[in-house]
């Protein structure tokens, strides 16, 4: 369970860099007023969406640590596990994966300026992009299986599928997101609107490609 | 952190008005499809306390088997497995987990905090949808082929998937697992409004330490369920592969019916560690919410200030933080390390001081209040006394070495009874007999709340305290029929027919209050906007039941901390969160 203890632990570390701010030692019962002593960290400026997507992402991170933990563990409790081959098209995805990314960070920085064009354009190759990592994954379980690994053959290979699937499932998710965020943006969406938008999906984005790497790691590792 | 100046520009009201206010235009929306916290919360609790039923139900049919062993000849061994199992699951996870985070949670968030709504509503709506879709699912597998899993609650692989367990080579199991994999998505959605809630959308004022303490113990337990829920989601989803495709991820190589299954390697211990490290901190995730309600009771109905505010929002995030280390002290019969185990005893006894401090930190506010013995005050002194009772058990197996010999006896049913069964639903009671009246617009039942106090109490005790001493002679849970057993004297049977007896008249007790819930709705007395004259947001709204936006048009303002009872110098017993000064009775001056 180490990878999920380490997972919390920064998660408890940056509750409590929060919490520090909140005047946790203040009285509450001597002060009377609009405001008590720590209004200024009261609620915070940072729009709720925001707040709320990375609330999800410290959700979905504690679930991928969780599969490592169960890789790791399981990995070392049995004489069972056998190597994948790994196929050297996963590189290519993950090169995909993070040409996906850049192209939202792109977006990111054309919603910043309000240049609508780059906005589409831009969301439009990361789309696509994130659409290619996807069939590239598809592709790279044919070729496993292809090597005679199937879902049950190896913990490895289970794993493997698990991880994958897991990790896929998410960036569709995401996908969802973004063809929503793509078509309003088409039919014209606040300057204020579509920052916060392109911004969201930016950072699930980055988000998946870090977990992507970090997945990518624990497997090879196997 | 001290700030003097500006704290209009500090606090910013935007954000609350961003909240998109939809108004509902037919019964429909208003009622079933309905985006508004308060109904969400309400169909919440009334789903859980109809699946709930189902788990009373379950519960008197395994006491009937236990108490007369051989009378009822509708109850195999197989029906008793599943009985028990369905009981735990719905209990903890539908029931209680449900009901105060999606019911409690819902309801009091937005209005304690003074906001209009939850931040995402639409997201809320969705949530409780996919609760009821998992509560559909989870009911679906009473009607297939095999009928429900007979697994344990903790569904231990390898016989949770196995042909000898019920449900287990059926559809039983793999509707159980859908239906924890659904529940879990969709308290993901309400728990991530619940936070997002309480961070962005507190009005003017509301600091984080002038919360009530419901809102601080509900919030605390929802961040804990996010994070210890996946790891339910995890085993499930991998429990679920290993059933349906034949991995092997808990399963090792073995035989059944002389037969060579398929699995091989995989780790039953593995899953234990995962169901636990979501196991335990549920524990809590059910508890904090209970130890902040019941805070909120006892100030309220002892008319004195909580004692020792700071502690108790210390104590409650302490246990928070802690609870995600313990979870091995479930698993000391699995063979783990000796060190393991000394390292999970010292944590599970750490627990126990913050613990400590809530409890008597609940019991100096009573000493020299003003207590009237409401019926939520009764359910609160209940929870105090059966918390401290279980927690008390919780002590001797939490050690390695007593643990050993009481593990999976009925020893152990009666110390998770107490203290996550029978404390909480006491919370869940209190809490619905004193927050009723701001829901309906009337007072529960009296008379009807005094019987039903009386008899769910009394009758709790008779029913757990003999079942203590059953587990010390060694009377193993989860058993059809004790049989001959030369170290269980006969006289256990006549215990075992006493707690039956009593269980069923219990049972029947809840059945009452389940009609005055619905008798008060049409008779009950009718409440006025604060009938407790009490000092938190949810009692100073302009309507009662609050209207839709909770509000009207501005939203309150805090000027003080949520315990001002008794106050030297002021008018009345209470000063509102929302009144400026000791003596003036309306806010009119805010702003």
């Amino acid at each position: 369970m180490t990878a999920i203890l380490l997972f919390l632990a920064v998660v408890a570390v940056i509750a409590g860099w929060w919490l520090s701010g909140q005047g946790l030692l203040t009285k509450p019962w001597l002060e009377v007023g609009p405001a008590g002593e720590a209004s200024a960290a009261g609620s915070s400026p940072m729009p709720p969406a925001k707040l709320g997507l990375w609330v999800f992402l410290a959700v979905v991170g504690a679930l991928l640590a969780l599969f490592a933990s169960a890789y790791l563990m399981r990995m070392h409790m049995a004489h069972d596990w056998r190597s994948l081959p790994m196929p050297g098209l996963l590189w290519l995805n993950t090169g995909v994966l993070a040409l996906s990314s850049f192209a939202l960070h792109r977006a990111r920085l054309a919603a910043r300026d309000g240049w609508r064009e780059g906005v589409r354009v831009n969301l439009f190759a990361g789309g696509l992009s994130a659409l290619v990592f996807l069939a590239g994954q598809l592709l790279a379980w044919r070729q496993v299986m292809a090597e005679g690994f199937l879902v049950a053959t190896n913990p490895a290979s289970s794993f493997f599928y698990l991880i994958t699937a897991v990790h896929g499932l998410h960036l569709a998710g995401g996908l969802v997101a973004l063809g929503r965020t793509a078509i309003r943006t088409w039919r014209g969406l606040g300057p204020e609107q579509l920052r916060l938008s392109v911004d969201l999906c930016a950072t699930y984005w980055h988000f998946l490609l870090v977990a992507w790497l970090v997945l990518f790691g624990l497997l090879l590792h196997g | 952190m001290s700030v003097t100046s500006g704290p209009a520009e500090a606090i910013p009201a935007a954000e609350v008005e961003d909240v998109e206010l939809y108004h509902p235009r037919s019964w429909l929306t208003k009622y079933v499809f309905c985006q508004d916290a308060k109904v969400i919360g309400v169909q919440y609790a009334l789903t859980a306390i109809a699946i709930g039923l189902v788990a009373l139900v379950l519960s008197w049919l395994m006491r009937l088997q236990l108490g007369f062993p051989g009378t009822f000849s509708f109850i195999s061994p197989e029906a008793y497995l599943q009985f028990i199992t369905m009981h735990g699951m719905i209990m903890v996870i539908y029931l209680l987990t449900a009901l105060f985070l999606g019911g409690f949670g819902n309801y009091l968030i937005p209005l304690m905090l003074g906001a209009r709504d939850m931040v995402f509503p639409y997201v809320n709506m969705l949530s409780y949808w996919v609760y009821l879709l998992a509560v559909l699912v989870l009911v679906a597998s009473f009607f297939v082929p095999g009928g429900p899993t007979g697994a344990g609650w903790t569904l231990y692989p390898p016989q949770a998937i196995l042909s000898g367990t019920p449900g287990g080579q059926d559809w039983g199991i793999i509707l159980m697992l859908a239906s924890l994999i659904l529940f879990i998505i969709g308290f993901t959605m309400g728990g991530l409004n619940y936070v997002v809630t309480v961070l962005q959308a507190r009005t003017r004022g509301m600091t984080l330490m002038r919360m009530p303490l419901t809102v601080w113990g509900i919030f605390t337990a929802t961040v804990m369920a996010l994070l210890a829920f996946p790891a339910l989601f995890v085993s499930a989803v991998m429990l679920l592969l290993d059933r349906l495709l034949g991995t092997s991820f808990f399963m090792p190589a073995l035989a059944e019916m002389g037969q060579q299954l398929q699995y091989d390697g995989g780790s039953p211990i593995l899953f234990q560690h995962l169901f636990w490290f979501f196991g335990h901190p549920e524990v809590y995730i059910v508890a904090l919410p209970a130890f902040g309600i019941v805070s909120d009771l006892i100030s309220t109905h002892a008319r004195r200030n909580i004692f020792g505010y700071r502690m108790m929002v210390w104590a409650i995030v302490a246990i928070g933080a802690l609870s995600f280390v313990v979870w091995a002290h479930h698993m000391y019969v699995s063979g783990m390390h000796p060190w393991f185990g000394f390292f999970f005893a010292t944590t599970t006894l750490i627990i126990a001081i913050p613990t400590a401090i809530k409890v008597y930190n609940w019991l100096l506010t009573l000493w020299r209040g003003d207590i009237h013995l409401t019926v939520p005050m009764l359910f609160a002194l209940a929870f105090i006394v059966t918390f401290v009772n279980g927690g008390l058990t919780g002590l001797f197996l939490g050690n390695v070495v007593v643990d050993v010999p009481l593990s999976d006896t009925m020893f152990v049913v009666a110390h998770f009874h107490m203290v996550m069964g029978v404390a909480p639903i006491f919370v869940i009671f209190g809490g619905i007999y004193h927050w009723y009246p701001k829901i309906t617009g009337r007072m529960l039942n009296e008379a009807m709340g005094r019987i039903h106090f009386w008899v769910s109490f009394l009758g709790a005790y008779m029913i757990f305290f003999p079942m203590h001493y059953l587990g010390l002679l060694g009377v193993p849970r989860r058993y059809f029929e004790i049989g001959e057993m030369a170290f269980v004297p006969p006289s256990a049977a006549t215990l075992n027919a006493f707690i039956s007896i009593v269980a069923l008249i219990v049972g029947a007790a809840q059945i009452l209050f389940l009609f005055n819930l619905a008798w008060s709705l049409r008779h009950g007395r009718p409440a006025g906007g604060n009938p407790w004259r009490a000092t938190t947001l949810e009692w100073q709204t302009p309507q009662t039941p609050p209207g839709h936006g909770n509000w009207g048009r501005e939203l309150p303002v805090v000027y003080r901390w949520a315990y001002d009872y008794n106050v030297p110098g002021a008018d009345q017993d209470f000063i509102p969160q929302n009144q400026p000064s000791p003596g003036r009775a309306s806010p009119e001056a805010a702003a």
